[in-house]
């Protein structure tokens, strides 16, 4: 629909875009960082699995089911945490959480997170926020786990 | 003619005045939870602010009025459903427990390791949990009738489970999650002959449809007063009388005992030897305005209404080329229509429906093992009940209008 601002304002072209990427999704096999996440709103459930590579996440994907924002938050997670050191990578899940989790400014996200601003409209949709942050909570708890 | 004059029987329900997200609310989660007219909602406070005593304790005016307004709604139940006394209806706090209390207060009584429990594919979680605990302590067997690909039940593989002979059969009467409505006096009576005790989850039904106990027969039945216009925390279990008698208390405590010596206690009477502690009176008592509603309705011209504006839902989303879920024959449908839009997340769906005040469920419904049998993560589902009417029909197309648009989607895409 031309002009539906507020479903443009919820699901931005940049969300859709990821939504519709293919490039991060899948699995790393072999993989060192491997982790579940169930969001139990909806049942949907996202398999993280990485490369680990001199303290660095070498390559990042997510495989599983979900609605635009559960895997265009993924699809950027993915692209944002590649590359980074693990402290560094934890950084930004941290980053991305106050984002969603305390009402954070857009202006305080770090330069790597950039597009993840675009899911400052899921903000006013509060049962929606926990499809957002579903994949860097599973990350987050495979970092955990490789420790 | 309609039997059923549903633009009055809004003005009695004050919520469905309310805006949402600057749209008139479209109220179409009624199988989750229906929303209460006025005389329900008079009736609590009535009751908070000129009766309330706690039940079955003092001998002042306000405890014994208060007895009598709780007692009433039992009785006006019974009349409600045919059961054959009022003493055989528990109240419990949802329909949950008034299964667990079966799970617990019968089947760890009566059931031993290896017996057979036999349920279908189409449960919500609430009639497999249970069961699953139980199994899990107990080493009794659970088997399930598989659904079929258009959401249900094939008889005969119903008769070659039961010929197994499972020692307690337990299903829904009709499915919260596509709309199914299940043969429930053939299901009761092919299971009483294969000599299994027989539960039937009616939550689903009870809301919608007249039922008679007496003449269904079977042992036990759940569901609650939520979803038919009452207040939220009164489930109820119907039993067989003879079974409420042989079974041990589910929870002991205050209301449940006749007498109490530190050595030993024996059990009150029922149904108050299943109703330990401080029931929930305030609520038992709006309860009954509830039953009244529907009665001066009319669970027929309610069930009418309901599965017209359904099959009116199903019409328009089966015109766009969605995907709906459950019997293609509408004699075997209720007034819950689940679907899912090609390529499309339920929760985008619920999303956006949302911004047009329609209010759906989406998700799995918490049927998560009917859901995998019909190869879909979740659906979108929109229910009906009374108080609903063309406008309702309108917002929803509208919404769904909007959602296709938004979502460039492609009819006939394929649902993920």
């Amino acid at each position: 629909m031309e002009g539906d601002a507020e479903l443009q304002d919820l699901y931005r072209e940049v969300l859709l875009d990821y939504f519709r990427s293919s490039t991060r999704k899948g699995k790393c096999d072999p993989a060192d960082l491997r982790a579940h996440g169930i969001n139990p709103v909806c049942g949907d459930e996202l398999e993280i699995t990485a490369e680990l590579k001199d303290g660095k996440v070498n390559k990042l994907r997510y495989a599983g089911h979900g609605c635009v924002i559960s895997q265009a938050s993924a699809a950027m997670m993915a692209e944002a945490l590649e590359g980074t050191d693990i402290p560094k990578a934890k950084a930004l899940v941290a980053s991305f959480k106050k984002l969603m989790l305390e009402n954070d400014d857009v202006k305080n996200l770090p330069a790597e997170l950039e597009q993840l601003a675009s899911l400052e409209g899921v903000r006013k949709y509060p049962l929606r926020v926990k499809c957002a942050t579903l994949g860097w909570n599973t990350v987050m708890q495979g970092f955990e786990a490789t420790k | 003619m309609a039997r059923l004059d549903a633009k009055k029987l809004r003005e009695d329900f004050p919520i469905l005045k309310r805006l949402v997200r600057g749209k008139p609310l479209a109220y179409l989660d009624n199988a989750a939870t229906s929303q209460k007219p006025r005389s329900v909602i008079k009736a609590l406070s009535d009751f908070y602010e000129n009766h309330n005593a706690n039940v079955h304790r003092g001998v002042h005016t306000l405890s014994e009025e208060s007895t009598n307004m709780a007692e009433l709604t039992r009785t006006k139940l019974a009349a409600f459903v045919g059961a054959p006394k009022p003493e055989t209806l528990i109240f419990t706090r949802n329909a949950t427990e008034s299964i667990n209390l079966v799970a617990y207060a019968w089947a760890r009584k009566f059931l031993k390791a290896g017996d057979i429990v036999l349920s279908t594919e189409m449960e919500h979680h609430s009639n497999i949990v249970p069961w699953q605990l139980l199994a899990a302590e107990r080493g009794i067997v659970l088997k399930f009738v598989p659904v079929e690909p258009d959401g249900t039940l094939d008889l005969a593989k119903v008769k070659a489970l039961l010929a197994e002979g499972p020692k307690l059969f337990t299903f829904t009467a009709l499915s919260n999650a596509i709309g199914t409505v299940n043969p429930v006096l053939e299901l009761i009576k092919l299971g009483k002959a294969a000599m299994a005790t027989v539960h039937v989850d009616a939550c689903q039904w009870a809301p919608h449809r007249s039922m008679d106990l007496k003449a269904w027969g079977a042992d036990f039945v759940s569901f609650s007063a939520h979803k038919m216009l009452g207040p939220t925390g009164i489930g109820v279990l119907w039993g067989r009388e003879d079974l409420l008698e042989k079974m041990d208390p589910f929870l002991g405590g205050g209301d449940m005992i006749s007498r109490v010596t530190l050595e030993k206690s024996t059990w009150n009477v029922l149904p108050y030897k299943f109703e330990a502690g401080t029931p929930n009176f305030a609520d038992q008592v709006a309860f009954g305005p509830a039953l009244d509603y529907l009665t001066a309705v009319g669970l027929d011209a309610i069930s009418e209404h309901e599965h017209a504006l359904a099959e009116k839902a199903r019409a328009i989303l089966e015109g766009e080329g969605m995907t709906v879920l459950g019997p293609s024959d509408p004699k075997k449908r209720s007034g819950v229509v689940s679907f899912n839009v090609p390529g499309l997340h339920p929760h985008d769906v619920g999303t956006a429906f949302d911004l047009e005040g329609v209010a759906v469920r989406v998700g799995h419904h918490c049927c998560q093992p009917l859901m995998h049998q019909l190869q879909c993560g979740g659906t979108a589902r929109a229910s009906f009940y009374l108080y609903n009417d063309e406008t309702d029909l309108e917002a929803f197309a509208r919404a769904l209008k909007r959602t296709l648009e938004f979502f460039k989607v492609k009819p006939k895409a394929g649902v993920r």
